[in-house]
């Protein structure tokens, strides 16, 4: 993968002085930055360069532990860090110049922080001196991304850039993780300013400490209702994947018996086909999800946060039931839905601590539940996923299951935003934690296709599918052109319906289908589109040929194909659940019992 | 609804009072009113904060500020034994020398003290618990023109023993 960047000789290599392993080393404030994020063990970034962080540009080209990844837009580095940070364990690191660089990374920071991705961007800045005389490319950086990072530092000295990266990497990760910006004012990079290496051992922030253990009296608490429960429900969250809780989850659940309903951020946590799990939760959520929500005395939240296209109309939601919330973020706690028994901890430690709890009472035998799950099996019967095949055209929910089938249900899935979205958290049963990666929190369209560029490259022998629709996949398109520089070989599904379908659905529902500016008329031609940007294009839209197409598609595992799939351009996405009901008053696809 | 002051320590960092500013109307909390200065430890600020809302809001504004990265600390002050105290010039027209016995009278009785005067004005320097500020204001009013009203916002401390310190 070498590219023009890494080709040329550095200067700034043949200029070091003999001393560069020596603790009297000098080095330039860009130095120290590359200097840090080597040492920090990053491998990737994505970015950008500009006038403002020139210095680091030329300060990478003396190393070859990182490789740069040269974006076509920054929101796209943005989103490639976070697909990175999503199928992986590390922080996705983005590096952008000021001004415009800086943002147009907002909305992939937004993106980031909504669903707590751990993420370090670098933005330049105007040289110190400038700053606040409205300089040529001067934002106020900090001021614009500060209600959506965790935390954001800005570079005075540049001996500080080292345990200030270090700080930001320990914000980004520890804790609730979360986006952390570090503005770097450029003449804090540039030389003639040398100054030493000096990485702090330990990262220590006397202000921040966050709870990782659950208090042993809320603990006890949380087990004496489980106990007690006669219908227990898990409801896990994305929280469940960021603290690596999957297996314990899964020890957890088989110790008490419980089904799990999984939120969108949660999917994958529990085996899409294990025998508890009843599916996803909340709008578009499945009838038995719901319905044992719906149902259950005790909720177990576990790294979930009663989001608002979880519970439908909090007044409404599971007045009779007991909730045990488990969060490692406090301000989760009780702020749409009050909590009977909060626990405030990391859900890895506090499942090992419910684990525990239970292994200690003798009198605890993992109880039947023979009405509950009998319950459970009746609303599983009404089938609610079940749709109608008939019909000449390909149905979006078709699609899923062929490209199941073609990556043996084991490849990771990236999505866009819309109804293809719902479909595929819906249709494609996941197995493990992240392999399902979508922007949940806020929503964003054209996430999709650079998430799973930086999925790709973290997991370079894993198979990666962006699963879009027409309307999403144009607001990143350009990043094809990244795809080949580097090649990224990604498959990119588009589910075609021509339209901005969940948008359409809504004005279907609710504005008694009135459609205003829904139709996307004039779509590319996706196939020679592809083409253009050196890839490979196929249109399917022979319902008798999808599995074929999309089997040889995924065959083709070193090369980008972007697959152009013609699906019917009225489908709604059900089960839907209605406005202002409880959060089991939903609406069930036609055909399915209703 | 419930008054509640907040005493909030807090690394003395740039930027670090925007985040609590910014938490406020980000999140739609109310801010009646916000006093920051620096502390004895110069590393540190101490924010005090009058705020109002239900026990919710007040839990959520708790929790939230104290998730700030910048924050070490938050009180609420108003459910323990407190001390609160507010400043406040007001500026009187005081032409006649009827008006200038009254505001005196007035300020008398509040413990107010005239800090400036001119041929047609008084500045009158008052402190205390908001509700008394707000009683000199209702009661000079009726004796005299107010020309400006300038509030230092509230500060609190914990009664005895206890103290906010890193
Ligand atoms: C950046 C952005 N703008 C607008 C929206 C609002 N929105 C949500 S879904 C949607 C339609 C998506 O259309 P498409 O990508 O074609 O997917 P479909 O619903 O047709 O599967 C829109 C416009 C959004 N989520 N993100």
């Amino acid at each position: 993968m070498l590219t023009s960047e890494t080709t040329r000789k550095s200067d700034a290599l043949v200029e070091q002085p003999p001393s560069a392993n020596n603790s009297n080393a000098l080095f330039t404030g860009a130095e120290l930055v590359v200097k840090s994020l080597v040492d920090l063990g990053v491998k990737h970034i994505f970015g950008y360069p500009g006038g403002s962080v020139l210095d680091i540009y030329d300060a990478l080209l003396a190393q070859e532990d990182i490789q740069h990844i040269l974006v076509r837009h920054e929101q796209a580095a943005t989103h490639m860090a976070d697909g990175y940070s999503r199928s992986t364990d590390e922080v996705g690191v983005v590096l952008v110049t000021s001004g415009p660089g800086a943002t147009n990374c907002v909305t992939g920071i937004a993106t980031a922080y909504m669903d707590s991705i751990p993420m370090v961007v670098l933005s330049g800045q105007v040289a110190t001196h400038l700053i606040g005389d409205d300089a040529f490319q001067e934002t106020d950086m900090l001021g614009c991304s500060r209600p959506i990072v965790k935390h954001s530092y800005t570079c005075r000295n540049a001996e500080e850039i080292p345990a200030t990266i270090a700080k930001a990497f320990h914000l980004a990760k520890s804790g609730r993780p979360g986006p952390v910006v570090v503005d770097l004012p450029k003449d804090k990079l540039s030389p003639p300013h040398r100054f030493k290496y000096e990485m702090p051992e330990k990262v220590r922030i006397r202000s921040y400490n966050p709870t990782i253990k659950g208090h042993a009296k809320q603990i006890k608490k949380a087990i004496e209702a489980i106990k007690n429960a006669e219908r227990p429900v898990i409801y896990a969250g994305g929280g469940v994947i960021l603290s690596g809780a999957s297996e314990l989850l899964l020890e957890f659940t088989e110790t008490i018996n419980a089904p799990v309903a999984s939120t969108l951020m949660g999917l994958g946590c529990i085996p899409g086909e294990h025998s508890h799990f009843v599916g996803m939760l909340g709008l578009h959520g499945t009838y038995e999800a719901n319905k044992t929500m719906a149902n259950a005395d005790v909720i177990v939240a576990l790294g979930a946060r009663f989001d608002d296209r979880v519970t439908n109309n909090t007044s409404k939601f599971c007045p009779d039931a007991t909730i045990i919330h488990v969060d490692i973020d406090p301000t989760s706690i009780s702020k749409n839905i009050h909590a009977h028994i909060p626990v405030v901890g990391s859900i890895e430690v506090v499942l090992r601590q419910f684990l525990d709890a239970l292994a200690v009472k003798e009198d605890f035998k993992t109880p039947s539940y023979t009405s509950w799950w009998q319950d459970i099996k009746g609303w599983r019967e009404r089938q609610c996923l079940g749709y109608q095949k008939e019909g000449s055209g390909i149905k979006s929910q078709q699609v899923i299951e062929s490209i199941y089938r073609a990556t043996n249900g084991d490849a990771l899935i990236t999505s866009d935003v819309g109804q293809h979205q719902m479909f595929a958290a819906l249709y494609y049963p996941f197995k493990r934690p992240k392999q399902w990666i979508n922007s949940g929190g806020l929503g964003t369209m054209g996430f999709g296709f650079p998430a799973a560029m930086g999925v790709k490259l973290a997991n370079p022998e894993k198979e990666v599918v962006c699963i879009s629709g027409d309307g999403s996949i144009q607001m990143n398109i350009q990043e094809l052109s990244t795809c080949l520089q580097y090649s990224i070989p990604v498959k990119i599904v588009i589910l075609n319906n021509k339209n901005l379908g969940m948008v359409k659905q809504l004005q279907d529902i609710n504005y008694d289908g009135r459609h205003s500016s829904v139709y996307m008329d004039s779509l590319p031609d996706f196939v020679r589109l592809a083409e253009a940007y050196g890839h490979i294009g196929m249109t399917i839209s022979d319902p008798q040929k999808l599995d074929e197409s999309l089997a040889q598609a995924m065959a083709m595992k070193d090369k980008v194909v972007l697959i152009n799939v013609e699906v019917e351009e009225n489908e709604h996405v059900y089960p839907m659940q209605k406005k202002f009901g409880a959060i089991d008053d939903m609406w069930l696809a036609k055909g399915v019992d209703q | 609804m419930q008054q509640t002051i907040l005493s909030i320590l807090l690394e003395n960092e740039p930027g670090a009072l925007s985040r609590i500013v910014g938490l406020f109307s980000q999140r739609a909390f109310n801010i009646e009113s916000l006093t920051v200065a620096p502390t004895d430890d110069k590393s540190l600020s101490r924010i005090t904060i009058a705020t109002s809302g239900d026990h919710k809001v007040i839990e959520q504004i708790t929790k939230q500020v104290n998730k700030l990265v910048d924050v070490l600390k938050i009180k609420e002050l108003t459910n323990i034994s407190h001390i609160e105290r507010e400043l406040m010039f007001v500026k009187l027209n005081a032409k006649t020398p009827d008006a200038r016995d009254e505001i005196k009278r007035t300020a008398d009785i509040f413990r107010g003290q005239i800090v400036d005067s001119t041929n047609q004005l008084y500045t009158v320097q008052l402190t205390g618990k908001k509700d008394k500020l707000n009683a000199f204001i209702r009661s000079i009013r009726r004796q005299s023109d107010i020309i400006e009203i300038v509030r230092s916002g509230c500060v609190a401390i914990a009664r005895g023993e206890k103290a906010l310190t890193a």
